[in-house]
């Protein structure tokens, strides 16, 4: 292992997010406190609770699901997007390091910053609600198995875009979308029966779910559902990264 | 001398089906500095990049220090430095920054001391706090020598080093590469600049159409395909020459006023001595004369020339 080279690539990720700190971690807690303000507290107020969880703190594990979806295919499409769009690709292209090193210094600062920024936004949440996390072992599991698989799912599209418009393509025209439409905001049981069977096709909803039952002990679908679908998820990254570097996709001729 | 890079049977088609390399077989001694020359499109920058790992080879094999490219990369690769030919570089980084993270790319721990002096080699150190997007085309050029140099590379590929820098920076730069020759690193540079090679290279590779056409010394090269040319000044104006010179196949320039032959270096006799004599049994005199060796450029013509 070439733990040089990793904490090289992770080190520098990081400190592009230093250099970009009103971008990367600023931008978001406005936007989600901007999400408490008319959610929580304008429309939340004429909805009293949800299943016994207050309208404000129930909308918190979608909100943090959001941000660490949308932020972690960012972080890790631009972090391996730009070096290819500048040219310096062929720098870690003729290193000593393996593929799955460079997947673990790129995906693994991505999904460092998801982690820091969900923590960040936990506690601006707290600030609007009062939160409890009935399960914080299998909360931390979540946010650490989602932030991983989305950030290796970003970097997939920073493998595969080939402009910048295409980088945005994915999370704009597909994962945010599909976020909103998976319970971020309610619960399915609100949704009339034949919507919430459309619903169940929603691979996000697993996600929110399951981030939802770790604050509250209540969830859409069961855990281990949940759990499931994202570790299906990331093996389904995995494998289409790993086709990728065997043969050389938009890295090597 | 041993080889430090081992190129056999090695070829290269793109998906699109262009063959950019065809059986390239290349020995590069270790210690010496080879010039590969080929106009453009030859595969100069192909075969660079398939030695260190970001073209991958459509068959043949590659070895860098013993180790195999493919098989062994992580220690062949460690022994190679690259600078591109394109200045692509973290614009918005520090130059101390950028050649730090090369140095842990390339799997070395960090050592301000040894950037701080590749810095000051390179006359870098006072911009080592600047963003690499605030600085010259020169001094990009020489950050990425930094960041090629950052992990003590033993074999370095300068790909087109003076491609759009100034006549000052490319003298650094040879000063440069001597300096780093001498203290034992392997350089392959591929070059437009003929005088380049000409000035450093002990030995030459002309590659064209994808095909190494010649790997010679440079020194034997210039002897075995130069020619040389002895330029008499004449007392007074030639309409024409005297049949009894045809043998030896003058011509006449500047309006009569010269005469030039043209010799072989590679042979024994060159025929000047039998030349002035026939001349001056001619009566023809001369107040002036000059010889000029044709010069790697003049080789390098003629090759592809003949190749065409």
């Amino acid at each position: 292992m070439n733990v040089h080279a990793v904490r090289a690539i992770f080190g520098f990720e990081m400190a592009r997010t230093r250099r970009t700190l009103l971008q990367s971690i600023v931008a978001p807690v406005i936007s989600t406190s901007l999400y408490f303000v008319v959610f929580g507290a304008a429309i939340g107020s004429r909805i009293s609770s949800i299943e016994g969880v207050p309208y404000g703190a129930f909308i918190v594990p979608g909100l943090v699901m959001l941000s660490l979806l949308t932020q972690s295919i960012a972080n890790a499409s631009f972090g391996i997007y730009f070096p290819r769009f500048s040219g310096t690709i062929y720098e870690i292209l003729s290193a000593p390091i393996s593929p799955f090193e460079i997947v673990l210094g790129y995906v693994g600062a991505a999904a460092t910053k998801s982690i820091a920024l969900g923590a960040i936004i936990l506690l601006t949440a707290s600030l609007f609600v009062p939160l409890r996390i009935e399960h914080p072992g299998w909360m931390a599991l979540f946010l650490v198995l989602t932030a991983g698989t989305f950030s290796l799912f970003g970097f997939i599209i920073g493998l595969w875009a080939d402009g910048f418009e295409k980088l945005q393509l994915v999370p704009l025209l597909v994962v945010t979308p599909l976020t909103f439409l998976g319970g971020s905001f309610y619960s399915v049981d609100m949704l009339p029966p034949a919507w919430r069977t459309v619903t169940l096709f929603n691979p996000v909803l697993y996600l929110v779910s399951g981030f939802r039952w770790s604050f509250f002990g209540q969830a859409d679908v069961s855990v281990g559902a949940s759990l499931g679908m994202t570790l299906a998820f990331l093996v389904g990254c995995l494998a289409l990264v790993t086709w990728m570097f065997r043969t050389g996709y938009r890295l090597k001729n | 001398m041993p080889s430090i890079i081992s190129v056999t049977k090695l070829s290269k088609t793109y998906s699109s089906g262009f063959q950019a390399l065809r059986d390239i077989n290349l020995e590069i001694r270790r210690g010496e500095i080879f010039a590969l020359l080929g106009p453009n499109g030859a595969g100069k920058t192909t075969l660079i990049s398939t030695i260190c790992g970001i073209v991958r080879p459509s068959a043949g094999t590659i070895f860098a220090d013993g180790h195999d490219i493919v098989t062994d990369f992580r220690a062949a690769r460690a022994k190679i430095g690259l600078v591109p030919q394109e200045l692509t570089t973290d614009a918005f980084e520090t130059v101390w920054a950028t050649v730090s993270f090369s140095r842990g790319l390339f799997g070395k721990p960090a050592n301000p001391a040894y950037i701080e002096t590749t810095l000051k080699n390179l006359s870098l150190w006072d911009k080592k706090d600047s963003r690499i997007m605030t600085l010259s085309g020169g001094m990009k050029r020489r950050v990425l020598i930094a960041k090629a140099l950052s992990h003590e590379p033993q074999i370095l590929f300068l790909d087109e080093p003076s491609a759009g820098v100034d006549v000052e920076l490319r003298q650094d730069m040879w000063r440069l590469v001597r300096t780093l020759r001498d203290s034992g690193v392997t350089i392959i540079l591929t070059t437009h600049y003929i005088e380049e090679a000409e000035e450093m290279a002990d030995r030459v590779g002309v590659i064209s159409r994808g095909e190494l056409i010649l790997v010679e010394e440079k020194a034997e090269l210039m002897r075995k395909l130069g020619r040389k040319q002895l330029t008499l000044q004449l007392q007074a104006p030639l309409e024409r020459l005297p049949p009894e010179l045809d043998a030896y196949r003058l011509d006449l320039a500047r309006q009569g006023t010269e005469l030039i032959y043209t010799y072989d270096t590679r042979g024994e006799r060159t025929g000047i001595t039998a030349l002035l004599r026939d001349l001056s049994a001619a009566g023809i005199r001369f107040k002036d004369l000059q010889t000029s060796q044709s010069s790697l450029e003049d080789i390098f013509v003629g090759l592809l020339r003949e190749r065409a």
